[in-house]
């Protein structure tokens, strides 16, 4: 039955693949901005136009283009990057695991954050500490990650300067790394001062990304912890005598964390969208900054290219989801 | 060996986090060891020469910090011996010759030689290098060595030949190792003779220069330098203000009047050879000259300059600023807008019955470019020009422009770190240029005859005339010439270039 699952939904992820990409690049060819224009040098002839556009394969129809880096693509040649003059593919692969690892450090704050926040709630509840908690969570639902990213430069990056406020490692500290996964390979190897490093340049815009999600599962977790303080089971493990807070953390929260946990995975798809932006105020180097260059310079293959492992993600992260729900499920699990 | 226990773990973690989140302030706190610039653009590629990216004038103050042009430009755009010690034609203009400086090295300590300058040019001009200035250094041909003198022939006469060996695409590569290394091997380890060397690249990160010991000009007096790519504004006055990096440009100018003259800080404020310009296409309302006439008049730059730009502007009247060679301050068009509005009635507008056309503008591409339009729109409006706003990306803009679709006013920026005429009014007016928007005959035909002149008063004095031809027929509307704003710790002094290139050899310890 699973596998069965599992197969129906790789079966629908390469056709939402192929969807994506069809509409990638024909919007991309159609959308103002012409990438030969934007490089064309003072004193450029007609002439030149039309060598540019020959040189990047620009000259052809959009079918013709599109089965050809179709074809490309199948062979694992995602094409070449019109302003870098580099393989698309490795550029694209070099920055995602800095993106992949702040998304994740800013998931593990998120989830840490908001299930504290809805254990303390429920444990709280009908208290002024539920109230605060509450408006804590409608804070951070209305403002934007961005927003919450000036703040954080503001306050800990200028006014008490304690955190970096850019980059992802200093430039000064020697990276004896053979992965782009810097923070996971400098725990493997046991160089705790490049954790630290990259912690104290990663927690500001981790922590700006992580403060809308966690309102979210914070208010969600609460609602469903508070539904299931009523059910049966709970009343009987409070008449064995346990405790307020055992009762919420044994008996209520395994149940209560199921519909949470499918948020927390589309939630996370947002997540990794909003570190586009989110690098681009902290200068972080991963693939939402090289997005916003790739689109600034009208960089066709490479967007092409960015949009296309984003879509990889999604359906990864969504898949993973699914199976993991499936697996925490005890209906869905035996069929 | 070590033994590693949990509680070890969790001090060292601990040990190691305090001292990491210190690091910011005791870079701010302490003398300058390693200079750190926060710079506003991420460098795409290693390669000054070749591919799209060498003509961004943005990232050129990176690329002279590691590479040498042909022919060194001074901080005042004028030239100055660098690599070739002399250059000319000669009698008849049928070949150039080049003098190469004696005991220039390598990044790798080789020597570099007469080959390297012959072989530099003459890649360039081969169109499948991929060079964006081809059409340029395809005009020299049969490159070869004469002991230290590089010769060529003259395949077609181009009087700016030699400035184009200070501007974009003019640099001295080394033969011998991109000939080893490939252009992969190149952009993985480049090696220049400039004043630093590349010691790291962090693509969208940073880079790490090292001084070059071997360097023929002054030594840098800042042996490590690193350049930070910070393309947020607001990031990059965070940056300056907290004390990480110790110089940043492009920084909004109400940030920087804020933060000039705070403890521990300073500014330069320096204008550049790039200019603020409203473009007029040859097309429906200004195909008549008094509306063009009176569009021009009717503008007040300075009012602009002041309350938009804070005072950080110099109100032009031609597209050449005053460090240009065929500036003529002679030329000026006054702001009249009684003036405007008499123009405007011969041709029978008025505020009551206003002509309308479109103008165009991007938004957030220059400093205030948005912002600036509604304000001339507001001062058209007071003469009898009603002009509706269209915002797009500036790539539409090239689009457009390329194509000869921009609407009949279009906002843009002109960069000329060369500062010669043909590459400002030259490439902006002359009809059959894909960067020129108006087409008109009598323009086209005033300008044919300088491409070529060989005579060089003739050729600045024929620009000149050209430039004045432009402002009495009012068919570009040239606005401001941009001041670059650059903020610095105070224990660093910058020497602003009027190119624009931020270069961090010219930066000394205050």
């Amino acid at each position: 039955m699973l596998v069965q699952r599992l197969l129906m939904r790789l079966a629908t992820t390469l056709v939402t693949l192929l969807g994506v990409a069809v509409i990638v690049f024909v919007v991309i060819r159609v959308v103002p901005g012409n990438p030969i224009a934007m490089m064309l040098p003072p004193g450029a002839t007609a002439a030149d136009i039309d060598r540019l556009r020959a040189l990047y394969g620009l000259d052809k129809s959009i079918a013709e283009q599109f089965f050809i880096w179709l074809g490309g693509v199948v062979r694992g040649d995602f094409g070449t990057s019109i302003s870098t003059r580099q393989p698309v593919l490795s550029l694209v692969l070099g920055r995602l695991p800095a993106t992949l690892e702040l998304a994740t450090l800013a998931l593990f704050i998120a989830v840490a954050l908001g299930g504290l926040l809805a254990v303390i709630g429920t444990r709280r509840r009908g208290t002024r500490t539920e109230a605060a908690i509450d408006v804590a969570n409608g804070v951070g639902l209305s403002v934007p990650d961005f927003l919450w990213g000036l703040l954080l430069i503001i306050l800990l990056g200028v006014v008490w300067p304690v955190f970096f406020i850019s980059g992802r490692v200093s430039p000064q500290l020697d990276l004896p790394v053979v992965t782009n996964f810097y923070l996971f390979e400098s725990v493997i190897r046991l160089r705790l001062d490049l954790t630290a490093n990259l912690l104290a340049h990663m927690l500001l815009p981790a922590v700006a990304l992580a403060l809308p999600l966690a309102a979210i599962i914070a208010q969600l977790l609460k609602q469903a912890l508070k539904e299931t303080m009523h059910v049966d089971y709970v009343t009987l493990a409070r008449t064995r005598g346990y405790g307020e807070t055992r009762v919420i953390l044994r008996e209520a929260l395994p149940n209560a964390v199921l519909p949470t946990l499918t948020l927390v995975g589309v939630q996370f798809t947002f997540l990794i969208g909003g570190t586009v932006i989110i690098e681009r105020l902290f200068s972080y180097e991963g693939l939402g900054n090289m997005a916003i260059d790739a689109v600034i310079n009208r960089d066709l293959p490479l967007i092409q290219g960015i949009v296309i492992v984003f879509a990889v993600l999604f359906t990864l992260v969504n898949l993973l989801v699914d199976l993991t729900y499936a697996l925490l499920n005890p209906r869905l699990r035996h069929g | 060996m070590m033994k590693m226990n949990r509680r070890t773990l969790l001090q060292m973690s601990a040990a190691s986090v305090t001292l990491s989140v210190a690091l910011p302030k005791l870079a701010a706190a302490q003398t300058i060891d390693e200079l750190v610039i926060a710079y506003n653009v991420n460098l795409p590629q290693w390669d000054p020469t070749t591919g799209p990216s060498a003509v961004n004038p943005t990232i050129q103050g990176i690329y002279q910090s590691v590479f040498d042009q042909y022919i060194l430009q001074q901080p005042d755009l004028a030239p100055a011996p660098g690599i070739l010690t002399d250059w000319g034609w000669n009698e008849d203009r049928s070949e150039v010759w080049m003098d190469v400086r004696e005991g220039v090295k390598w990044h790798d300590g080789s020597d570099l030689t007469a080959e390297d300058v012959a072989w530099s040019l003459a890649r360039v001009a081969q169109e499948e290098t991929g060079s964006p200035i081809q059409f340029v250094w395809g005009t020299l041909a049969n490159h070869r060595v004469e002991g230290n003198r590089v010769i060529a022939d003259v395949a077609q006469f181009d009087p700016t030949i030699f400035k184009w060996m200070y501007f974009l695409t003019g640099y001295v590569l080394p033969k011998a190792y991109y000939e080893r290394v490939g252009p992969g091997g190149f952009e993985a380890a480049p090696i220049g003779s400039g004043p630093y060397m590349v010691e790291r690249f962090e693509r969208n990160a940073f880079i790490r220069l090292k001084a070059n010991p071997h360097y023929w000009g002054q030594k840098p007096e800042f042996e490590s330098v690193t350049i930070k790519f910070v393309t947020d504004a607001g990031s990059r006055v965070a940056e300056i203000e907290s004390g990480n990096s110790h110089v940043t440009l492009e920084v909004p100018y109400e940030e920087f009047d804020r933060l000039k003259n705070r403890a521990g800080l300073g500014g330069v404020a320096h204008p550049v050879s790039d200019i603020g310009m409203i473009f007029f296409n040859d097309i429906d309302a200004m195909l008549d000259d008094n509306v063009r006439k009176a569009a021009v008049h009717a503008v007040d730059k300075q009012l602009i300059i002041d309350r938009l730009l804070s005072g950080y502007g110099v109100a032009l009247h031609t597209l050449q600023t005053p460090e240009y060679i065929a500036f003529d301050p002679t030329i000026e068009v006054e702001y009249n807008p009684d003036l405007a509005r008499e123009l405007l009635a011969a041709s029978g507008y008025g505020p009551n019955n206003p002509v309308r056309f479109t103008v165009q503008t991007t938004r957030g591409f220059k400093p205030k470019d948005f912002e600036m339009i509604p304000a001339i729109v507001g001062m058209w409006r007071r003469v009898g020009i009603e002009a509706e706003i269209e915002v797009y990306e500036v790539a539409k803009h090239f689009e457009l422009r390329a194509a000869d679709q921009l609407a009949p006013a279009a906002f843009y920026n002109w960069g000329n770190s060369v500062g010669d005429p043909t590459t400002s009014t030259g490439f902006a007016m002359f009809g059959p240029s894909p960067h020129a928007v108006w087409d008109g005959e009598d323009l086209i035909a005033k300008i044919a005859p300088l491409w070529g002149e060989a005579d060089e008063e003739k050729r600045i004095q024929g620009w000149k005339d050209v430039d004045r031809y432009i402002a009495e027929n009012a068919y570009v509307l040239p606005l401001l010439q941009y001041v670059q704003p650059i903020l610095h710790a105070s224990g660093v002094k910058v020497v602003p270039h009027t190119s624009g290139a931020l270069l961090p050899h010219l930066m000394t310890r205050a």
